[in-house]
């Protein structure tokens, strides 16, 4: 009898109250929505049509002419084969790294955890010019290999170089993913099943190598995408047999019309979701945490004094090699020449005041592009994440869905999306055509970069108890007062902390980039370092804006870490 | 009675789950009130509607004469005390509490006289600048007092205030918000799983099952007269046992027990552990002793009387001997210390 009489006057509840949510925050989800759809789902959609279509009707003949090209043929297992051993080598730095930071206590642990993360502040196109002066057939390494025992390696020839420049600025990932899994471990676990007997070996594989699992897998399958999705590292090395740069040569070459270009943008969807879906199917149910209350990682060892010594060259050598693209990137930004030798044959400052004088504008560029996509990013994201934990407004987890899968969309694939549904449309007053509207590059940045601030703002508003608003509302605060004098100041941090990761990561984006910038002067900085680079005589203001971007993004990401930490600690302090 | 709050038939569910049925008490002015229940009773989520957070599916609430069922929590003027304090860790103490008094019109110099006075019947004027963080536990119980009183609220509702304090600090606790609520006359209404703490602090109980009040009375009423099983059980330690009534005396469980009334039929009678007393083997019915557990001032057995298990309460002597496990005893009970269940 009370369900019948529940469920009608349910029925007859007005149809906000019955979700709990205001017309208002129905309306921003709704634009929310209509933001994604323009800006993310119409342009794939237009990509996937594109390429499925001959003559306007449906067609497989474009993916028979991609199979039937031996060079994309080719280039598809080279990406294929590239981001593997990315994977493969990334795993082979940070799985030693992770496994010595976890166990064992040493002078210098802490110096790895900072450093390691380093990598990651400079984009792997900055890097990779500098790389081949270093390790290149003519680099410093291989001048000193082959003085010395008359042989060289061959780090940087063909494919080998994407897969050592992607490598060193990609292991982070796995670094940081498998480090948070080990950390979780509780020592408990690995005590009760010594207590039960097990050691060594059965120790490893059976206890802390399962626990540790999620982690691994969930840096892999990153670093795989990204390796697989990036465009301007293999650009910038001279190695055009692979997807991404085969799909910007098609488009830029034979133009916006060409299918081929949208063939390979499916093709490599197809693979970043095979990869983000595979990785989530391996951690179903997986999801451990095991630390209880009290609990911190494993119990870490001291090591004997041979111990120490192994450790710690292992992890100077490491970082010497992680380090080497921001060594030598600073180099080439004050060397006059440098060119089959050890070291520059003298060094300038020139190259900053050339960059001074010409590039200017770029960086004023980025600061305003970067500077409104993150805007645009924490606006999205918070609304987004109101909506979802606030209310139980229908369709409200696909749009958070959505939002979250741009992760796994190649910029390169957004890019040629927004080309190709706005091209025909012309702005109002100068004719020019939206694809190339300056406006344009905010709304691709903003998009890649949502996740992040959305990531953000969703664990800023998780750790904020509902009990906090509800305490102002029977306080007599309407629910505008308890967003701005309750909600919005309680989150500040998370949204600061989600900005400047968004701004960061904008700032050194170029594949979306090199697709939508029209003319030179309304490039940003990541443009001008891979125009500048392309020249010989370009390499030294590349590398000097290469520098600039570095400082900009590590101060960034600096910030946002401090804030990260300001709030846990504030939060740690929190009443309860 | 002058109204306070009264709750008329609400019921309120999640889709088809009621967690709230037909739910009627009336709360008088001034009174001090408790919802008594275990976890999952619906006693939160009743406090909760009368709060203003969710709306009853079917009934009214009133506070006062003013129906407030359709009103958002925000114009109802009754002050929560939630269980997490739910203190803003961005403002100090001060602003905590000053942040229901902004709204209503009143001058900056009125609101500082507020606030300290409300800080001072809490006894945290020292603490006014600091932040909820720099705060103990119980001194943030006392600010989330302060904040809800000093909007001179029509109710006070409190959800488990004391939960989250260790167990000294809660006898405390509850004594001074009971000496706190006289001397504002304020209607209270106080939400505990904890019988003892609703005993202490409530002028009348309301216990709590399933969603559905069991019974309404003050704390002795309650204890003495328990209206069902649940009731009985739930209030304290009661010995259960099933038989019949025939001519006001009641057979069940291997006791015979004489002047008990009560219609004729099958019945259920309650008798408190304290109520029974132990003797010599021969006096009153005959039973074993199973379990002894000394538990300080008293002397708790369990006995076996055929198939019916018997929890006995005695008050412990200075090197009294006890009745060792194995051993037979005589068992008898006061017909007037028994009461029957409907």
């Amino acid at each position: 009898m009370t369900e019948a009489v529940l469920t009608t006057s349910n029925a007859r509840a007005p149809f906000f109250a019955r979700y709990n949510a205001s017309p208002i925050q129905a309306l921003a989800l709704a634009a929310v929505a209509l933001f994604l759809i323009a800006f993310l789902i119409v342009p794939l959609v237009r990509v996937i049509l594109v390429a499925f279509t001959d003559e306007g009707r449906f067609s497989l003949v474009h993916f028979g002419d991609f199979l039937r090209t031996s060079l994309l043929r080719d280039a598809f297992w080279n990406s294929i084969y590239v981001a593997s051993m990315t994977v493969v080598v990334a795993s082979l730095i940070a799985v030693p790294l992770a496994t010595i930071l976890a166990r064992f206590r040493f002078p210098g642990a802490a110096l790895i955890h900072t450093l390691g993360v380093v990598p990651l502040v400079m984009p792997p196109f900055v890097g990779a010019v500098a790389m081949q002066l270093i390790f290149g057939r003519n680099g410093s390494i291989n001048l000193l290999l082959n003085d010395w025992f008359g042989f060289r390696i061959p780090f940087m020839e063909g494919l080998n170089g994407v897969i050592f420049v992607e490598a060193l600025h990609y292991f982070p990932f796995i670094l940081l993913n498998l480090s948070a899994s080990l950390s979780n471990i509780d020592s408990a676990m690995e005590e009760s099943a010594q207590n039960l007997g097990a050691r060594g070996f059965t120790l490893f594989s059976r206890i802390v190598f399962p626990l540790a699992m999620p982690g691994y897998v969930a840096g892999a399958a990153l670093v795989f995408v990204k390796v697989f999705d990036d465009l301007a590292t293999p650009l910038l090395l001279n190695v055009t047999s692979m997807l991404a740069p085969q799909a910007y040569l098609k488009i830029t070459t034979v133009g916006v019309a060409d299918p081929m270009g949208y063939v390979i943008s499916v093709i490599m969807i197809v693979c970043s979701l095979g990869a983000m879906l595979l990785s989530a199917l391996v951690l179903r149910g997986r999801d451990f945490s095991t630390t209880q209350r009290g609990g911190g990682g494993l119990s870490r060892r001291r090591l004997g004094r041979l111990g120490n010594a192994l450790a710690i060259a292992f992890v100077v050598v490491t970082l010497l090699i992680v380090l080497s693209p921001h060594i030598g990137i600073f180099l080439l930004s004050i060397a006059t020449v440098w060119s089959f030798a050890m070291l520059p044959d003298a060094y300038t400052l020139q190259h900053y005041v050339t960059v001074y004088r010409e590039a200017a504008p770029m960086i004023g560029n980025t600061m305003l592009y970067c500077g409104l996509a993150g805007l645009i990013d924490i606006v999205l994201g918070a609304t987004l994440a109101y909506v979802v934990l606030r209310t139980r407004l229908p369709g409200r987890r696909l749009v958070e869905q959505v939002a979250m899968s741009a992760v796994a969309i190649p910029g390169l694939v957004l890019g040629i999306g927004l080309l190709r549904t706005y091209y025909d449309v012309k702005l109002p007053i100068s004719g020019e055509s939206l694809a190339t509207f300056w406006f344009m590059l905010v709304i691709a940045y903003a998009v890649r970069r949502l996740p992040y601030a959305l990531s953000a703002a969703t664990a800023a508003l998780q750790q904020l108890h509902v009990s906090l608003e509800e305490a102002a509302e029977s306080l007599g605060a309407g629910k505008l007062r308890v967003l701005s004098r309750i909600v919005v100041p309680l989150m500040t941090g998370g949204l600061l902390a989600g900005f400047v990761t968004s701004f960061a990561t904008a700032a050194v984006e170029l594949s979306a980039t090199l697709l939508l910038v029209a003319r030179a002067p309304d490039a940003p900085l990541s443009y001008g370092i891979y125009v500048y680079m392309q020249s010989a005589a370009g390499r030294g203001p590349g590398a000097a804006l290469g520098v600039i971007a570095v400082v900009v993004v590590s101060i960034a990401t600096y910030a946002a870490y401090k804030i990260a930490e300001r709030e846990r600690g504030l939060k740690s302090r929190e009443v309860f | 009675m002058t109204r306070g709050v009264t709750i008329d038939r609400v019921s309120f569910g999640y889709g088809a789950t009621a967690v709230l049925d037909d739910v009627s008490l009336d709360v008088a002015r001034g009174e001090f009130f408790a919802f008594l229940g275990p976890s999952g009773s619906g006693k939160t989520t009743l406090l909760r509607l009368v709060a203003g957070f969710g709306k009853p599916g079917n009934g009214r609430i009133l506070i006062g004469e003013r129906d407030v069922t359709g009103l958002p929590p925000w114009s109802r003027n009754v002050g929560m005390v939630f269980q997490s304090y739910a203190l803003w860790p961005h403002m100090t103490v001060a602003k905590n509490v000053a942040f229901g008094l902004e709204r209503r019109r009143m001058s900056r110099a009125e609101i500082n006289r507020k606030v300290a006075a409300a800080l001072e019947l809490v006894g945290l004027t020292a603490y006014a600048s600091r932040r909820p963080s720099q705060l103990s536990g119980g001194q943030q119980q006392r600010v989330a007092l302060a904040r809800t009183i000093v909007i001179e609220p029509e109710v006070l509702l409190l959800d488990e205030p004391l939960s989250n304090l260790d167990a000294k600090l809660r006898v405390e606790m509850r004594s001074e918000l009971k000496l706190l609520q006289r001397k504002l006359g304020i209607t209270a209404i106080y939400v505990t799983h904890d019988q003892e703490e609703a005993n202490a602090v409530a002028d009348r109980i309301a216990v709590l099952d399933q969603g559905r009040i069991q019974q309404i009375g003050a704390p002795t009423a309650l204890y003495d007269h328990p209206a069902n099983r649940f009731v009985a059980t739930f209030l304290g330690t009661a010995n259960l046992i099933e038989g019949r009534i025939v001519n006001g005396n009641f057979s069940g469980g291997g006791l015979v027990l004489g002047g008990i009334g009560g219609p004729d039929g099958p019945a259920c009678i309650s008798i408190r552990p304290q109520d029974v007393t132990l003797g010599t083997p021969g006096l009153g019915a005959a039973a074993t002793v199973e379990v002894y557990e000394f538990l300080g001032g008293v002397v708790r057995y369990q006995l076996r009387m055929g198939e019916q298990r018997l929890v006995v309460d005695m008050a412990h002597r200075r090197d009294q001997q006890a009745h060792a496990v194995g051993s037979a005893v005589g068992v008898s009970v006061d017909p007037q210390q028994i009461a029957v269940l409907r």
